[in-house]
């Protein structure tokens, strides 16, 4: 575990302490800790296999964990299931619907599955499905199943809601679509547990990201905390003709400045963009072409699974 | 309640979007009834006693036509609900109505509720076809014939639920549930008459649910009275594979 997480302020929606599932002699979720604060978009992310889906199924009360404590909204999931059902919502990963069934008849039948459902025609048109309201699941595609699949996690007007690798399927505008909804469901004050393995899908929405690697949590932070503190140093490049500029290795945080004919790339930490444009113009240099190459979540992600391959 | 009820409709509308599940409920119970009745006719020869013994005194038709309604039971537990549920199973349909708080009762309950409606619809389908085109005998005792047919519903609803339960897949329900389903429709009374089976036979046949329960609907229906005997083991047919299903109901 790197460092302590950081905590959500106010209170908790998830508490989880210690959380273990073995399967057999797997233990694909090993002693996990992480709280989600209440409306809060949490993501998890994590390779294949590392407990991602477990976890959150351990949270919904589908799985029962083999150990550790878990709390959601209050709320024993392997005891008080039932009670806690109602009040949550789940868009599975690998699930499905009868193949003859309707988009309208899914919603309409999880909504009276639930006693304190929303109006699902409302759903219907947030997520882009009122031209597919009489389409059989079978006929769907791959986006709107999997839009259909959130629709219905959300039917139940729930508190904390948990997608699964929501927007796999989707096509990048239908992602962004997606993604704003998100942000809407957020806004009406539900908590938000997001599992995916898109970086810039956890960056683009989530207050607090957690790394999973292996059944156990990497790395937890906000996006920015984890790429400064994982991800590659800062580079900014730009173009200038003429003679060398020594003084750009002064600039704060810059720790390297390598020039490729009139090229020029700095390489450093911090926010060095900043100070090197700072520089360039205090020296009477404005270049058309300066840019910072921003470190990414993925970037962070591959030097943290490197990390820890490199330590087992 | 709520719920049941609404999952039970979107069941029935799903059932008959598939054509599949109709042919089984109704079809081969019919092409039973159109191939017997049109081979032996329901003709009876008073002075033959041997032929008297087989037939149990009445002609074929009336022989066969309590049978064709446990053939109706048979397919509905044997095949349709079993390969549902399975299939509901393997695709993962089972797992998001976990997700959506559907409790087993639930689940169950709406699954048994479709098939017992489809049934009773496709055994009053028999009675009347077989009543106007053959001209066959109506039943002799009414409550003593739906007490049977209420008691075989409920036996192979289990029998269905256990089944879709225990087999590993869809395509597992297909080989075991059909392969069940022809055996009993071959020697448990809707086929030859049980008088002519070999003794092996015999003992297979016995062996077979469908075989007391349509010694036992067959009995009411001529006027034979009612068999606590047969009763007796189509129950606990039933009863064994309710308490199995329950205990060995898997979500995924």
């Amino acid at each position: 575990m790197a460092g302590e997480p950081a905590t959500p302020a106010g209170d908790r929606a998830v508490d989880v302490d210690g959380l273990t599932k073995v399967y057999g002699s797997l233990r694909a979720v090993d002693g996990v800790s992480f709280q989600v604060g209440t409306g809060e978009i949490f993501g998890i992310i994590g390779a294949n296999g590392s407990g991602k889906t477990t976890t959150v199924e351990c949270l919904q009360g589908l799985r029962q964990r083999d150990g550790g404590a878990v709390s959601v909204l209050g709320l024993d999931p392997g005891i008080q299931r039932d009670a806690l059902r109602h009040r949550i919502g789940s868009q599975l990963q690998e699930s499905a619907l009868p193949e003859r069934l309707k988009v309208w008849e899914a919603l309409d039948l999880f909504a009276a599955l639930s006693p304190r459902a929303r109006d699902w025609r409302q759903l219907v048109e947030e997520w882009g499905l009122s031209e597919k309201r009489g389409t059989a699941f079978s006929d769907l595609s791959g986006g709107q199943r999997q839009r259909l699949f959130v629709a219905l996690a959300l039917v139940n007007d729930p508190e904390v809601v948990f997608l699964d690798e929501m927007t796999t399927g989707l096509d990048p505008s239908a992602r962004h679509a997606a993604w704003d909804l998100v942000r809407q469901v957020r806004e009406r004050g539900t908590t938000v547990v997001l599992v995916t393995h898109f970086m810039d899908e956890a960056e683009a929405l989530c207050d607090r990201i957690a790394v999973f690697e292996s059944g156990q949590i990497a790395a937890i932070d906000s996006a920015p905390a984890l790429v400064s503190r994982f991800a590659d140093q800062s580079v900014v490049h730009f173009s200038h003709a003429g003679e060398d500029l020594p003084w750009l290795a002064d600039c704060p945080g810059a720790q390297s400045v390598a020039r490729h004919g009139t090229h020029y790339t700095v390489s450093g930490d911090g926010p060095l963009l900043a100070y090197v444009g700072a520089a360039l113009v205090a020296h009477g240099i404005a270049p058309l072409d300066l840019r910072g190459e921003r470190a990414t979540l993925e970037q962070a992600f591959l030097r943290i699974a490197e990390h820890k391959a490199g330590a087992a | 309640m709520r719920g049941v009820q609404k999952l039970a409709w979107v069941e029935v509308k799903l059932f008959i979007r598939e054509p599949i599940a109709l042919v089984f409920a109704f079809a081969f119970p019919f092409f039973m009834l159109f191939v017997l009745a049109g081979v032996f006719g329901n003709d009876v020869d008073p002075t033959d006693e041997e032929n008297l013994r087989v037939w149990r005194g009445v002609g074929p038709s009336d022989y066969y036509v309590s049978t064709y309604v446990g053939l109706v039971m048979a397919s509905a537990g044997l095949v349709t609900l079993p390969l549902r549920l399975a299939a509901y199973r393997d695709a993962g349909v089972l797992r998001r109505y976990r997700a959506a708080g559907v409790s087993v009762p639930v689940v169950l309950g709406a699954q048994v509720l479709v098939s017992l409606g489809m049934s009773v619809l496709a055994a009053a389908g028999i009675i009347v076809s077989s009543t106007l085109i053959y001209d066959t005998v109506l039943p002799e005792n009414w409550p003593l014939v739906i007490a049977g047919i209420g008691l075989g519903l409920l036996t192979f609803s289990c029998i269905g639920v256990l089944l879709g339960a225990i087999l590993p897949s869809a395509r597992a329900v297909q080989g075991a549930g059909l392969t069940l389903f022809f055996v009993m429709m071959m020697i448990s009374g809707s086929g030859p008459p049980l008088e002519v089976l070999t003794s092996v036979m015999r003992a297979v046949s016995n062996a077979m649910p469908l075989t007391h329960l349509n010694l036992l609907v067959q009995d009411a229906w001529l006027g034979f009275g009612w068999s606590w005997w047969e009763a007796l083991i189509t129950a606990a047919f039933g009863a064994a594979s309710g308490i199995l299903a329950v205990r060995f109901f898997r979500w995924e």
